[in-house]
């Protein structure tokens, strides 16, 4: 089953007009938030009810979230984080393509229900070629129809929304990175608290949220409360996008109710290429741990049973493996991405993800030990919560699953000097 | 031959575009847009003259901006080719075939990921970030504008189209 939130635009001649937004019931939401001048607080509840939860993730609730703005007057601002790049993860850039009013329409409730005057959405330097343009371009009409800007819609309400783009770094997609990034400094993530919601942007009450969070708002919105919650299950309320990569027949985006068995994704997703054994998959992007395809088989896509399963439903990406997968490699590449990542702030992630890609290149290499493969388990236990952001525990949580899971690869490799599946 | 490096009236009027998104006193969240404009006006790359007028026209320091300019990987401060090739190879890409893709353009081009040709027609960026393209791995970027599914013979073709240009 698909339900159509953050997709219901893909596929449809245009996706990305003003004119097919509206056609779709696009900013009725908001026309009856202006309209009916409702409450703030009614649209925090809502949301609240809702259950939605933030799919960039962390998987935070989202009006949880909202309600920490104080309710003080004075300059508070949005941001919108489209800096999409969990490795296996790529809804957002569709999202930015196909639906991007949603996201706009997203961003005017969020902003008016925490009363903020300007937001910004961050995309990711490397969507300046077309994310970027056309979201501009659909900020642009949005504005010619009075739906952005002074008093909009004829009321005293005056919101501005402004299109950001980034220039390549990973880290910037974590949330006080992002501040930083904003007022134009290093990407370098910044200590909490002092949370966004008290101090983010400028040093002003700011709340930062996913894209696909931001993009599901309308729909909650026009729904009758109740509905999204009823879209999903206890705990994992309503419907993610996941973005099914690696060794499947029919790689795409898929939303789906959550909850839903991993099985049936899979299927969804054509199956694994080539009628392969499943070997193993990385159910939410890289950072999470990896878990073994016969157990995968058996989890629900929902928060807790991933969780049971030893993992995280994180941002979504699920990244499949069959049989041919060499886990030393695998990790190896994931290695050199948190090393070349680490914004080099906190000392055990900034030389620990270093010391994790040496020694997974020696192995590779055919240079390993037996007791490298400790050391690699002592090092990610070593940075593991010892840092300022999550970058460090991204880089720990893969190597300390993979050896898990692994183990005999890992151990065949440093033997053998090659891998076990080539 | 070092120059002045002069901001043109062109280039400052898309940099004060940039500086409106913000608060007046905030220019500096201008920077890394800046960066990129500028850049791309100075054939992919931004020198120390440029990063000295921008730090005069935004009135942020010359340290401030070369920390901004060599903390982003889409920012370059040493001539770089023509056409920025820069292929995914992170773990979906590369359970796809990304490592094939990327040797074959080493050896199409007959340099390594960080170098540029002889003829400056091509440099091949060490890209160590996901594209955020995972659907359509193997994938690459020329320019920035996404070439997916590739294989090797697609490859061929995409390059020959910057034969003439």
């Amino acid at each position: 089953m698909t339900i159509k939130l953050c997709t219901e635009t893909f596929g449809m001649q245009e996706p990305d007009t003003l004119k097919t937004y509206i056609d779709n019931q696009g900013y009725q939401a908001w026309k009856d938030i202006i309209n009916n001048q409702t409450p703030k607080s009614k649209v925090i509840e809502k949301i609240k009810d809702s259950g939605l939860r933030g799919k960039g993730g962390a998987g935070f609730l989202t009006g949880l979230k909202w309600s920490f703005i104080p309710l003080i007057d004075g300059q508070k601002y949005l941001v919108c984080n489209s800096d999409e790049s969990e490795p296996g993860t790529c809804k957002d850039r569709d999202i930015l393509r196909y639906n991007p009013h949603a996201i706009i329409e997203g961003m005017l409730i969020a902003s008016y229900a925490i009363g903020a005057s300007v937001g910004y959405n961050y995309l990711r330097g490397e969507f300046m070629d077309e994310q970027w343009k056309i979201f501009k371009q659909a900020l642009s009409d949005a504005y010619k129809e009075r739906l952005i800007g002074k008093n909009i819609l004829s009321s005293n309400v005056t919101i501005n929304l402004h299109a950001l783009i980034g220039a390549g770094a990973y880290i910037v997609g974590e949330e006080t990175a992002m501040l930083e990034s904003i007022e134009g400094k290093r990407g370098m993530p910044r200590i909490k608290p002092p949370f966004p919601a008290i101090k983010g942007l400028y040093g002003k009450p700011t709340i930062i949220n996913n894209t696909e969070t931001l993009a599901s708002i309308p729909k909650i919105m026009l729904n009758k409360s109740g509905w999204y919650k009823s879209l999903g299950i206890d705990n994992s309320e309503g419907v993610k996008m996941f973005c099914m990569s690696g060794h499947i027949n029919n790689p795409g985006n898929f939303e789906v109710p959550l909850g839903i068995p991993f099985s049936e994704l899979l299927n969804m997703a054509g199956g694994i290429l080539n009628g392969k054994k499943i070997k193993a998959v990385i159910p939410g992007g890289s950072s999470v741990p990896v878990v073994k395809g016969d157990i995968m088989m058996q989890v629900n896509m929902d928060y807790d049973s991933i969780s049971e399963a030893g993992s995280m439903l994180g941002s979504g990406g699920v990244i499949v493996m069959d049989e041919s997968a060499c886990m030393v490699s695998v990790l190896h590449r994931i290695s050199r991405f948190y090393y070349s990542e680490s914004c080099g702030q906190c000392t055990p992630c900034r030389e620990g993800t270093g010391w994790l890609y040496k020694i997974l290149t020696n192995i590779v290499s055919g240079h390993g030990t037996q007791n490298d493969l400790h050391q690699l388990e002592r090092i990610a236990t070593q940075i593991e919560g010892h840092c300022i952001c999550a970058l460090g525990d991204a880089a720990a949580m893969p190597v300390r699953s993979f050896l898990k899971n692994f183990w005999t690869e890992f151990e065949y490799y440093v033997d053998k000097k090659e891998s076990m599946v080539s | 031959m070092s120059q002045e490096f002069k901001i043109s009236k062109e280039l400052a009027s898309l940099i004060d575009n940039v500086v409106k998104k913000f608060p007046s006193n905030r220019k500096r969240s201008a920077v890394i847009e800046s960066l990129l404009i500028l850049q791309h006006d100075n054939h992919g790359y931004v020198t120390k003259d440029i990063i000295k007028a921008l730090s005069n026209y935004l009135s942020v320091s010359e340290i401030d901006i070369y920390e901004v300019a060599t903390f982003y990987t889409m920012i370059n401060v040493a001539p770089v080719g023509k056409n920025v090739i820069a292929v995914c190879n992170n773990v979906s890409c590369m359970l796809r075939g990304s490592d094939e893709i990327l040797t074959h353009i080493e050896q199409k081009l007959k340099i390594k990921v960080g170098e540029s040709t002889s003829d400056n027609k091509f440099y091949l960026k060490d890209e160590i970030e996901c594209l955020a393209a995972c659907n359509g791995g193997p994938m690459m970027q020329i320019n920035h504008k996404n070439y997916e599914n590739l294989t090797l013979e697609r490859v061929d073709k995409i390059l020959e189209k910057f034969d003439d240009n």
